[in-house]
């Protein structure tokens, strides 16, 4: 079982490398997805001898919303702005992939400072929540798109997902369906957001916006 | 006979096999018969017998060549374990010398490209140094992941140890990154697509085979034969990690990589089936990735008990 | 000591006799180069057994100054230092006097040899010291002497540009060294660094920090390498190869000694070496591959081997400070060893680019090529340095390379898996660029066709340049092949670095280390005799065939030209390219233009970024600062009698008020 249940957690972390590493945005948006729902079947995977209906029902509800609803929502923006690549983000993509490979080396370390119980196959779960969280951080601060940055937020909140799931031995349902819902407003909102400003400016480049500040 | 014996003739025979297998099956997606398996040794045979013609600006430099780099893949092999079977020489390090041998073939091979004064060459021969200057931390850091997986500093030694059950057991996921990590650097060390494509006639597009251009006869058999025994060494560090079958049975284990070398040519070939050349400048950031696997793998194992 | 005192007074001779004679080129350059001869035989002859003594006999004599006094020992680690000084120095003399001829119609050449005297003597002293005032004199003028001769050709701007350079950055390391060794003598009492007390955690850190900034601007690591690049190219090729392969060890030198005095190292020294080490060594060779000089190339490459041997003693003092004896002991060999190799390769390559200048007349590899047909024995030099540069089997280079691998590769298994892994990666991306680096140059310059006129009517230099260099090619193939036993003459050494308990140390030496590097020297002694029998093979089977000869293949064009060859530049790019994130690299382009494009050029120039960056702002701020004083400042000389006599005055009454 440890073996599954580590090759899932190694997925994770290799799901965020992609994010770092690919200039498409339908790519980006698919990886994104395919960790949401790794992480949807991770729960299962590590209490499969006490499966319970509750349980089943919270993975079932995270992986449809991050598995195939926030994907949709984001590929039918992209559709309509007619976006294909993040071009000429703020750090490059080989950078990027060094970086993430420096996160990584940080959140061992961090996680090592941390207190740690539970089953030993998840012992690597701590370390990958952190760094997912600092990849989402890092993609939102470091790409242009508006749409990469939506995308950094999804990478973000399956970050938080996974260390709540990694220290709580049974979830707290509300808060974990309170930051989904969040999640999804945001995505939601952002999606109708995106189209205004592709109608009203032609691009999603956010760093173009900020001449809409007053001077 | 002793065992780590027999790895290095049934190497040094059997290799011109695995870039036969790969024409086969590429010749299979293209819908054609294609060569013998075999082709490789016939074309080996008829080049050795064959004279031979020098570029005027040449020097010596250009005559060692192709020679240093067939024995230095021949060093690097008395260094590999196939199959459960010991490296004929093997001591705590020799991951660094395997590395390295392999480097010194590639500086000769470099040098001798230089050599000609022809601009296709230097572009080849500045290439082939680009790529290799990022495969080389993908390599070490991928042995150095097994290396504390397994608690051993001899490629015999790291290979020697692998079974299904060090897969299997925590940290053992991690190491397929290394074989990940170790099958791009394959390609991308024997100039396979997507890196290089070797069938390509237009010189502007080639990198190994540019290198090699004004070499002829009996040289250029060597470079054929050195390029087959490359495919070999790496194909065989992927595979052996891939597939630890380990039985006790020396013959049965033996046949086990040997398999594993096959499915390394199948994979080749298939990928150069399927895939096209990548552009330049995504050929460094796949190399990035390969030593970034490398490194995630080296950070996710467990480490020796 | 007597013979090493006889040796330092053979180079005083022969400086003074050369600046006696410096009307007489041929007379001075024969006092200068005999002297160095001369004192380096004698030398060696006391320092090689003072490798494994480990009863240093201290000489100890008061020279009637307020401070300290003249205090000399040769322990081992004193002696692995003064060795290759003498070897080096030597080899560069004799290099020396055909190279020096050239200039000699335009300029005496006394000074310069006696400048070159009296640099090695005093590196002799500084590592044989053992008073903080005499090493501070002696680090002061092996300053000075290295400034006089690097700016020998005074009359071309850049070198008086370079010389200045140097001196300040020498200078700001100086400044480290002075509040290193008042801090050490406040805590001993006096002078003399053998009664240095067990110091406290603070001071200890400060005195290793101090260490690392004073001593690191000598050896070059970044940061503070921004000499190296601009003094090595400027000064004449046999003097960059001394300042190159041994000046800059004296830093390292220094290094190793303060670490001795300061007691078991905590864990985040370590990690700071291992970091400088890792910045210098890659950024190092990637400014290297930028560059179209060939010295400048060069030059970089020396921060680059200076990286590796601070990663080296990163690797040891973290495995020191974790409780890894074995791996202490490796990274502390291959550092030490590495010394040893790169002034044998380091000075056989700039000896090898002196002689490409002395023949072309350019250091610009753009205008060079197709050298090792118009000078073998420089070219097939050259090429064993660079392959040994690279750290190719069965060279020297990997011997020591291999140790801090294996090392760091004990490390990762043994659980320092971060530290070793850092090491890893960073020797291993150095390999590559390296081999990327080398093939350039020895490539660009030596093979192909001459890419200028100078180049192509370049011609072999004499046998007194050749014999110093074969002489240097063949230490990089033996240490390559005796890795063993130069290990073994350097264990006492190694001991004194490690500060293990020698029983502990014999057994891991002989158990551990040396069986590992038995099979590596064994090996590369195999692929040599493998090479051999191959070419024998290769020549038999041509036997009795036609072989041919005719144009390089040119894809049909009907007349290719040398200037259609690939450039250094050009070799470079893709990896410039894929680095320039650090290498910043500027162009200057002007494409053709119109249906009948007469002329375009494109030029790439790879200023050092920390210069750029970090050294120009703050020092231009400085500028802009001491402009204010311009008030204290009128040319008056009552005025400036009367600040002197203002600040004895007010000296004056705070002493006795």
């Amino acid at each position: 079982m440890s073996f599954w249940l580590e090759s899932l957690i190694i997925l994770v972390v290799l799901c965020n490398l992609r994010v770092l590493g690919s200039s498409r945005l339908t790519a980006c948006i698919q990886t994104v997805a395919l960790q949401g729902a790794l992480l949807g079947l991770l729960p299962v995977l590590a209490h499969l001898d006490a499966l319970s209906a509750r349980l089943l029902l919270q993975a079932a509800a995270s992986t449809v919303l991050k598995a195939a609803v926030f994907p949709w929502l984001l590929n039918r923006a992209l559709r309509q702005a007619g976006l294909q690549r993040e071009v000429e983000p703020f750090v490059g993509f080989t950078a990027s992939l060094a970086a993430g490979v420096l996160f990584l080396g940080a959140a061992l370390w961090l996680a090592a400072r941390l207190p740690h119980a539970g089953p030993e196959a998840l012992s690597r779960l701590v370390p990958t929540a952190l760094f997912t969280i600092f990849v989402g951080l890092f993609v939102i601060v470091s790409r242009r798109q508006a749409v990469t940055q939506v995308l950094g937020y999804l990478v973000f909140e399956n970050g938080i997902y996974a260390f709540g799931m990694a220290f709580a031995e049974k979830q707290p349902l509300l808060v974990e369906l309170g930051i989904l819902l969040d999640v999804f407003m945001g995505v939601f909102v952002m999606g109708i957001t995106l189209f205004h400003i592709h109608r009203e400016f032609d691009h999603l480049d956010t760093d173009r916006l900020t001449a809409l500040r007053d001077s | 006979m002793r065992p780590e014996l027999l790895h290095l003739p049934l190497a040094l025979f059997c290799a011109p096999l695995l870039p036969g297998i790969i024409n086969r099956v590429k010749a299979f997606f293209a819908g054609r018969c294609g060569p013998s398996v075999f082709q490789p040794y016939r074309d080996l045979l008829k080049l050795l017998r064959k004279g031979a013609v020098f570029s005027r600006t040449a020097t010596w430099v250009f005559r060692a060549g192709p020679l240093a780099s067939l024995v230095c893949a021949a060093a690097a092999l008395a260094l590999l374990p196939l199959g459960g079977l010991p490296a004929l020489v093997c001591f705590p390090g020799d991951i660094v010398l395997f590395a390295y041998v392999l480097a010194l073939g590639r500086f000769c091979t470099v040098a001798a490209a230089l050599d000609t004064g022809s601009a296709f060459e230097g572009m080849g021969a500045s290439r082939e140094v680009w790529f290799a200057a990022l495969a080389e931390p993908a390599l070490l850091l991928g042995l150095a992941a097994m290396a504390r997986q397994g608690g051993e500093l001899s490629l015999t030694g790291l290979y020697g140890s692998l079974e299904p059950a060090v897969l299997l057991a925590p940290g053992g996921p991690a190491l397929l990154l290394v074989a990940a990590a170790l099958l791009i650097i394959t390609l991308a060390e024997n100039s396979r697509i997507p890196f290089d494509d070797p069938d390509t006639h237009l010189e502007l597009t080639m990198i190994h085979e540019v290198m090699v251009l004004d070499h002829s006869g009996p040289d250029f058999g060597l470079i054929q034969y050195a390029a087959a025994l490359r495919l070999w060494l790496l194909g065989a560090l992927a595979a052996g990690l891939l597939l630890p079958v380990r039985t006790g049975r020396p013959w049965l284990d033996l046949t086990a990589g040997l398999c594993g070398l096959c499915a390394v040519a199948l994979f080749t070939g298939v990928v150069e089936s399927v895939m096209a050349r990548l552009r330049l400048t995504r050929v460094s950031q796949l190399l990035a990735a390969a030593a970034a696997f490398s490194v995630l793998a080296l950070m996710l194992v467990r480490g020796a008990p | 000591m007597g013979a090493f005192l006889l040796s330092i007074g053979l180079l005083a001779a022969g400086g003074l006799g050369a600046l006696f004679f410096s009307r007489r080129s041929r007379l001075a350059g024969l006092f200068g180069a005999g002297g160095a001869l001369l004192g380096a035989a004698v030398g060696l002859a006391e320092v090689l057994p003072a490798l494994l003594d480990r009863t240093p006999r201290p000489l100890r004599l008061d020279w009637g100054l307020p401070l300290g006094s003249f205090s000399l020992a040769l322990d081992p680690l004193s002696a692995f230092f003064a060795a290759p000084i003498l070897g080096l120095c030597a080899a560069a003399a004799l290099y020396g006097v055909e190279y020096m001829e050239a200039h000699s119609s335009r300029r005496s050449l006394g000074p310069s040899w006696f400048f070159f005297d009296l640099l090695m003597a005093s590196m002799l002293v500084l590592c044989a010291a053992r008073d903080s005032v005499l090493f501070l004199i002696a680090w002061e003028l092996m300053t000075l002497s290295s400034f006089f001769l690097v700016t020998f050709e005074d009359e071309k701007e850049s070198v008086r540009r370079a010389g200045w350079t140097y001196l300040v950055a020498a200078h700001l390391g100086t400044a480290g060294l002075f509040l290193l060794f008042m801090l050490l003598s406040r805590q001993a009492g006096s002078t003399d660094l053998s009664a240095v007390p067990a110091l406290s955690p603070l001071h200890a850190d400060a005195a290793f920090l101090l260490a690392l900034v004073g001593f690191g601007t000598k050896a070059g690591f970044m940061p503070m390498h921004v000499w190296l690049p601009e003094a090595h190219p400027a000064a004449p090729s046999h003097v960059s190869a001394v300042m190159s392969g041994v000046m800059i060890k004296t830093g390292i030198y220094g290094l190793l000694r303060v670490l001795s005095l300061l007691g078991a190292p905590p864990a985040w020294w370590g990690w700071c070496l291992l970091a400088v080490g890792a910045v210098s060594g890659v950024l190092g060779v990637l400014f290297a591959l930028a560059q179209h000089d060939l010295k400048r190339l060069l030059a970089y490459h020396s921060v680059e081997n200076i990286g590796i041997i601070a990663l080296g003693l990163g690797v040891g003092l973290l495995g020191r400070a974790h409780g890894m004896p074995l791996v202490s002991v490796l990274g502390f060999a291959g550092a030490l060893l590495h010394v040893l190799n790169h002034v044998l390769f380091k000075g056989l390559l700039f000896l090898g680019a002196g002689s490409v200048l002395h023949a072309a007349g350019t250091r610009d590899m753009e205008h060079l090529g197709g050298l090792l047909k118009r000078m073998p024995w420089t070219g097939s030099t050259f090429l064993i340095g660079s392959a040994a540069i690279c750290g190719l089997p069965p060279l020297n280079g990997f011997v020591s390379e291999f140790l801090i691998y294996l090392g760091a590769f004990y490390a990762v298994v043994a659980g320092g898996a971060a530290w070793g892994a850092v090491a890893i990666g960073a020797l291993a991306l150095i390999g590559g660029l390296a081999l990327a680096c080398f093939t350039k140059a020895f490539g660009v310059v030596f093979l192909g066709e001459p890419r200028g006129e100078k180049a192509a009517a370049a011609h072999e230099c004499g046998w007194p340049m050749r014999l110093s260099m074969a002489a240097l090619a063949a230490g990089c193939v033996l240490v390559g092949l005796c890795g063993p036993m130069v290990l073994f003459w350097s264990s006492g050494t190694l001991l004194q670095v490690c500060a293990l308990p020698p029983a502990a140390f014999q057994s891991l030496l002989f158990g551990s280390v040396l069986p590992p590097l038995l099979w590596v020297c064994g090996a590369g002694a195999a692929l040599l005799a493998a090479l051999i029998l191959g070419a024998l093979a290769r020549a038999w089977l041509l036997r009795g065939r036609p072989v041919g000869e005719s144009g390089t293949w040119d894809c049909g064009y009907a007349a290719p030209g040398p200037r259609m060859q690939y450039t250094a530049s050009s070799f470079a790019q893709p990896i410039t390219g894929l680095f320039s994130f650090f290498l910043r690299p500027r162009e200057r382009a002007s494409g053709p233009e119109g249906y009948f494009p007469a002329s375009a050029s494109y030029a790439t120039e790879t200023p050092d970024l920390f210069r750029e960056r970090l050294y120009e702002p703050v020092f231009s701020g400085v500028l802009r600062l001491a402009w204010r004083l311009r008030w204290l400042q009128h040319g008056r000389i009552q005025l400036y009698v009367l600040y002197i006599a203002l600040t004895l005055l007010v000296l004056l009454l705070w002493r006795l008020g």
